[in-house]
């Protein structure tokens, strides 16, 4: 059974096209690793899925249900869908707690000692539960983005996506997050996502999708796959991030 | 009671826009003239000097407009000084438009890097020089669009000279209202001749600001 | 000779000056800063047509005399069966005034927000109205909080004009004591300086305000 299913998407800003017919079907604990080049298309396909970009032809679901960037749609596609950003985007006039708090109590409409104690269980989660009453500016990028991730997972999302997570992390820090995920992976949440750590992709994900010019070029098990590439482009993305 | 037709109403609105504009240019002039000295002065680094101009920018500032033309106007005549209404509105929107002038213009040396006065002055460029071919072009060049755009307050600010009895555009529409009984159809037209003068300014100075924001 | 003491007597006069004046202010900062954010947000967010009205309002009030609109208000509604007391031409006319300036100066602040913080909400399910309440105001505020502070405080002084439709403010106060005593510098002089006062005082209060909503600028 299928978890996201996407079927001949194609998508333009204006008259450019950026999606050329994309076939993708992730099943329940899967964890996906999109690679390629900058301008492929990997953000604009993660910010489909979610219903940030407005795809015009063929479908998307995400657990059976059509993805459409309808205001109501979008908010039920909220409880499953969980995304990650490379800019962390945490609200900097609250504290961790409340960043983490902040969609269970409003959205989720839990009560505050509920959302509290699911807050301080997500951090402790991202090795961050003594950071509850720090303001987000105080951390460190590393740490930001963990509490980004225990923010998405507070809402107990069906899939996380995660558009290059670790890209604007100093080198020192990328290894804190990375364990995060893959902590998250063994606990069999869906990951997908967008990254450049190829190493991550192949030990820790279960499939690699190659996109390459709008379209899904090539795609397989990681280890198979970055071991022995098919096509020429990805060959050539290999050789040039190793 | 006389009769004021339509053009009637309009000639007379309109004789009375040339003395808006008038005390306009009159205390924009004076403003600028003062509020560049001030600024000069401010350069010095002195501290005295400093400490004095900040208090002449929080005083005007600080206080109404309307409250500085009556201090010219019914004060000076008390204490003996004999003004007329035209001097006692030019001489407190000098006033007002050097306080915010001064405060506008240390905004925009202040934008200038610290570094442009230490790499002037380690070339062995004087102080006056430094002034005249690093630091003024480069705050000019920042500053014209904020000081176009106050240029408006200071025509809207002419229409306060209309309380101490200096007829301008809006005394003229008080005194047509009160002898027409059509606040409706005046009041709109004074309103659209302030308007006619003010939005040019502000679109040029929307203007010069994103010529000046793309250039950078 | 200046005769201060002169005035003395008249502090009765002055005090209900004073307080009209600052309960006008407090009520048109607090009513012109909702509307200028309801503005802001609409000219921000808004659709193209609601955009222009927005825009409309705002260049007519920012490129006219205050003491225009006043009179417009004033003596120009009634003309069209609209009454109002002195006292409510003159808080619509401040709240309107205020309204548009502050609109102009929340935009910006609206439009320094980060892309990202409005999607990482919509992510989270937050509704536009909530992502608008709990997310974006606060940091977008912050951003502006000087020149809205200034903007108010003009708008304060500017209210003096309200004496010409003969609100009993502080001017009024200033001139009424002025032709009982023939004292016009003294009685100016210590008007200014009371405004003065409430410039500072105001100015006081927002800081007061900024560093309570702000508090994570500080914090550690
Ligand atoms: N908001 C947008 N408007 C117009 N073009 C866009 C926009 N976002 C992305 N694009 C274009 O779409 C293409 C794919 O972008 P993106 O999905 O961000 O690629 P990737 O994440 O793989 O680097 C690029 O050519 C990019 O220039
Ligand atoms: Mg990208």
């Amino acid at each position: 059974m299928s978890l996201v299913n996407l079927h001949q998407v194609h998508k333009y800003y204006g008259d450019h096209h950026v999606l050329k017919g994309i076939d993708l079907d992730i099943k329940a604990g899967e964890v996906v690793s999109i690679i390629g080049k900058s301008g492929s298309g990997k953000s604009t396909l993660l910010r489909c899925i979610n219903g940030l970009e407005q795809y015009q032809q063929g479908g998307i679901t995400v657990d059976g249900k059509e993805v459409t960037t309808d205001d109501i749609q979008m908010r039920r596609l909220a409880l499953s869908v969980g995304m990650i950003f490379q800019n962390f985007n945490l609200f900097p006039h609250m504290t961790v707690g409340e960043n983490v708090m902040l969609a269970p109590t409003i959205v989720l409409k839990k009560s505050k000692a509920e959302a509290e104690a699911t807050a301080r269980a997500m951090l402790e989660k991202v090795g961050l539960a003594e950071k509850f009453d720090s303001f987000p500016e105080k951390l460190s990028g590393g740490q930001q983005q963990r509490v980004a991730i225990a923010r998405a997972l507070a809402m107990s999302p069906k899939v996380l996506l995660c558009d290059e997570i670790t890209s604007a992390l100093d080198p020192e820090l990328v290894g804190e997050v990375l364990k995060v995920l893959e902590q998250l992976a063994k606990e069999g949440i869906t990951l997908v996502l967008v990254t450049h750590e190829m190493n991550f992709a192949r030990d820790v994900g279960s499939r690699v999708v190659f996109m390459h010019q709008g379209k899904v070029w090539e795609q397989g098990d990681s280890k198979t796959l970055l071991s022995n590439p098919q096509t020429d482009e990805l060959k050539q993305f290999i050789g040039a991030v190793l | 009671m006389i009769e004021f037709s339509n053009y009637d109403i309009l000639r007379n609105l309109l004789f009375a826009t040339q003395w808006t504009i008038l005390l306009s240019l009159a205390a924009f002039i004076g403003g600028t003239t003062v509020a560049l000295t001030l600024t000069a002065l401010r350069l010095t680094r002195n501290p005295t000097i400093q400490r004095i101009v900040k208090v002449y920018v929080e005083l005007f500032q600080g206080t109404p407009l309307l409250m500085q033309m009556f201090l010219c106007f019914f004060g000076l005549s008390m204490l003996g000084y004999e003004i007329s209404a035209w001097g006692a509105a030019i001489l407190s929107l000098t006033f007002f438009t050097s306080a915010f002038l001064v405060e506008i213009w240390r905004g925009c040396i202040d934008t200038l890097p610290k570094g442009q006065w230490e790499a002037s002055r380690c070339l062995g460029l004087s102080f006056l020089q430094t002034l005249r071919f690093i630091i003024l072009p480069q705050a000019i060049r920042v500053a014209t669009a904020p000081t176009v755009g106050f240029s408006v307050q200071v025509i809207k600010g002419t229409a306060l000279a209309s309380v101490i009895g200096f007829v301008e555009l809006t005394k003229v529409g008080t005194m047509l209202n009160n002898a027409t009984f059509e606040p409706f159809k005046i009041f709109t037209l004074v309103a659209l001749i302030y308007f006619v003068l003010c939005y040019p300014l502000s679109l040029y100075s929307k203007h010069l600001e994103k010529k000046f924001n793309v250039s950078r | 000779m200046l005769y201060f003491s002169d005035l003395l007597q008249y502090s009765d006069v002055f005090l209900s000056g004073l307080k009209t004046t600052v309960e006008l202010t407090v009520l048109t900062t607090i009513l012109g800063v909702a509307l200028g954010t309801v503005c802001a947000t609409v000219r921000q967010y808004g659709n193209r047509a609601s955009q222009r009205v927005v825009s409309v309002y705002v260049e007519l009030i920012r490129n006219t005399p205050f003491i225009v609109q006043l009179f417009f208000i004033f003596f120009g509604l009634p003309a069209l069966g609209m009454m109002l007391s002195p006292w409510q031409a003159s808080m619509i006319a401040l709240t309107i005034n205020l309204g548009a300036y502050s609109a102009e100066i929340i935009r910006a602040g609206l439009a320094s927000i980060s892309k990202g913080q409005m999607e990482a909400a919509k992510v989270l399910g937050l509704n536009f109205r909530q992502t608008l309440t709990r997310v974006i105001f606060i940091p977008a505020f912050e951003k502006i909080y000087p020149a809205l502070t200034s903007q108010c405080i003009i708008v304060m002084l500017g209210s003096a004009v309200i004496s010409q439709i003969s609100v009993q403010d502080l001017t009024y106060a200033a001139n009424l004591v002025q032709s009982r005593n023939f004292r016009a510098f003294e009685s100016y002089f210590v008007t200014a300086l009371m405004y003065l006062g409430l410039s500072i005082l105001l100015r006081f209060a927002f800081n007061a305000l900024g560093k309570r909503l702000f508090a994570y600028r500080t914090a550690n």
